[in-house]
């Protein structure tokens, strides 16, 4: 291959893992913007999504609408909205009772919940990788001499259109601008007459059927899943949501996608490989966060929308 | 005399074991300017923060317009039409003038309503309308105060408590606000004034009441306050 095609190939390879990380990231960073809390629970959201969507898509292919693109979007709807209210519910079970506890009750509490759900799963599906088909095919065209299925280009452009959709979501609407107010004051906010365990929870509801969407995709995109295909991805997208700046929507896509870019890249430089792609990448975040402990868009105090 | 808008009856309110207001008696009728006086750490904020419900009343209650409003939640409390403007005016810092402006209406639905009412705030404060894009933490002092107000425009309130709008402002700035606080009062706003500054908000005020740790120690007209000799020399700095 010339240097070309690999380089078009590493990076829409990038580009699509990196809107993985991108789209759980942005959870993280929601919620720990509005309420100061490191979900640990939202990678499991996010396999949980993964092995709704399938059940979805099962059901379906025996209906009119088949597991091809219409089973597929309507299942992605439906698994969205599954789980946000998943994400919800759990906010409301097991988070506000702890608002006003100490920080480390709700964190352990969010530990709890993460077993919770994976053991779930892990009992459910006994452990096993379960395979996700679709009747997308493999058709493709050829973007120069690189091979893009349709599946590979759909992904990408979804999730783009996700990020996008939550943009305007989150900078036009009054509800977004809400979400905005709430993680700088919540006092402030209750003086304006907002409702903010509403927004609280509309918070969750957003987080988690995003982190529920990159679920679905990813089953699409690698074929199977597993209970605990949320572990690695989670401190991931963690990461990414950090090195964008927590707190701040842009920055978890932007840290989502550098991620993603930079350890497909990095498996390309000569003598690293790609055993060595999570420290290649790992370590140019550590260089970012020592000259910028923010994250790239942060400011100055780092806990903001 | 007209009807009662807000109404303190032995309100009592504690931080963990110390009590805060020690069972306070307060009333404010429709159309009035009422101030309350007090030196620091008397308790003048505690009041405004329990009366819109961000700390519980422990005793006692708050009743607006006849309701007993002491357990509703503080956004239930400004859809009635109290509105707090807080002390160290609050502005969300990293939202726009516009946006500021545009949230303190959020349970309006109706988005002409919210563009006339913004021009409204405009028409009182033109320089908020000059800043409108700007980042509100990029506001000068007296320009958040403004806005802090104009926030507080946006409901439509029945009742306004302003606690220390004058604080850290220069002479000509609060002057001119004392300006727009007699203004919103001509508009139908009933309004409940917290200041440490005793000469000006009882020059605003028709009646007062003194507030000494967590109990009212006098009450009265304004003319009357002004002239108490102890009022005087505690509150009016000379
Ligand atoms: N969050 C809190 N926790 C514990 N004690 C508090 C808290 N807030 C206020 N207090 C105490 O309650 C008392 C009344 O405080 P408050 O803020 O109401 O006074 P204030 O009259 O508004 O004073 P200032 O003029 O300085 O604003 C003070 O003794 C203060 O130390
Ligand atoms: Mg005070």
């Amino acid at each position: 291959m010339s240097f070309q095609e690999i380089f078009l190939q590493q990076l829409f390879n990038g580009l699509l893992l990196g809107s993985f990380y991108g789209l759980v990231a942005l959870g993280y960073s929601m919620v720990y913007g509005i309420i100061k809390l490191l979900n640990f629970a939202h990678a499991d959201i996010y396999m949980v999504g993964g092995f709704i969507s399938l059940a979805i898509l099962k059901f379906f292919g025996g209906t009119f609408l088949g597991n091809a693109w219409l089973g597929i979007v309507t299942a992605m709807i439906l698994t969205m909205i599954i789980v946000g209210l998943l994400g919800v519910a759990i906010q409301r079970v097991a988070y506000r009772p702890m608002f006003n506890a100490p920080r480390l009750s709700i964190l352990i509490t969010a530990l709890g919940v993460s077993m919770i759900l994976y053991n779930a799963v892990m009992v459910i599906t006994g452990g096993e990788y379960r395979a996700y088909k679709t009747g997308l095919g493999y058709g493709g065209f050829n973007m120069g001499s690189v091979y893009v299925t349709h599946t590979q280009a759909i992904l990408i452009v979804a999730s783009m259109a996700l990020m996008l959709v939550l943009h305007l979501f989150i900078t036009r609407t009054m509800y977004g601008k809400a979400m905005r107010g709430i993680a700088l004051d919540h006092d402030t906010c209750r003086l304006m007459g907002i409702n903010v365990n509403k927004i609280i929870a509309l918070t969750f509801f957003t987080g988690s059927a995003l982190a529920a969407a990159a679920g679905m995709m990813a089953g699409v995109y690698y074929g199977s899943l597993h209970f605990f295909m949320g572990f690695v991805i989670g401190i991931k997208a963690f990461t990414a949501a950090v090195i964008g700046g927590i707190g701040i929507i842009p920055g978890a896509m932007l840290g989502g996608i550098l991620l993603g870019l930079l350890e497909s890249f990095g498996t390309q430089i000569p003598f690293i490989g790609s055993q060595w792609k999570d420290v290649f990448s790992f370590s140019i975040l550590i260089l970012i966060l020592i000259f910028k402990p923010t994250g790239l868009l942060g400011k100055k105090e780092s806990e903001r929308m | 005399m007209s009807e009662t808008v807000l109404s303190l009856k032995t309100l009592e309110t504690r931080y963990g074991a110390v009590y805060a207001l020690k069972g306070i008696n307060l009333e404010v009728r429709k159309g009035e300017i009422v101030t309350l006086l007090g030196s620091n750490g008397a308790g003048k904020s505690t009041t405004l923060k329990t009366i819109s419900s961000l700390i519980r009343a422990c005793g006692g209650s708050v009743e607006f317009m006849g309701k007993n409003i002491t357990h509703e939640e503080p956004h239930v409390i400004v859809q009635m039409g109290v509105i707090h403007v807080p002390e160290g005016r609050k502005i969300l810092k990293e939202l726009t003038v516009l946006e500021n402006l545009e949230l303190a209406s959020f349970t309006l639905k109706d988005n002409v309503e919210r563009q006339k009412r913004i021009e409204h705030v405009y028409e009182f404060f033109p320089v908020l309308k000059e800043r409108q894009k700007q980042m509100g933490g990029l506001l000068s002092g007296g320009e958040q105060q403004m806005l802090a107000i104009g926030r507080g425009m946006m409901v439509k309130p029945k009742i306004m408590l302003l606690d220390e709008p004058s604080m850290g402002l220069a002479p000509i700035i609060v002057q001119s606000i004392m300006k727009i606080i007699k203004q919103i009062n001509a508009e139908g706003t009933t309004i409940l004034l917290v200041e440490q500054n005793a000469k000006i908000a009882l020059k605003l005020a028709t009646r007062g009441y003194v507030l000494e740790t967590g109990n009212i120690v006098a009450e009265g007209d304004a003319a009357t306050l002004s002239k108490d000799e102890s009022i005087v020399k505690a509150y009016l700095g000379h």
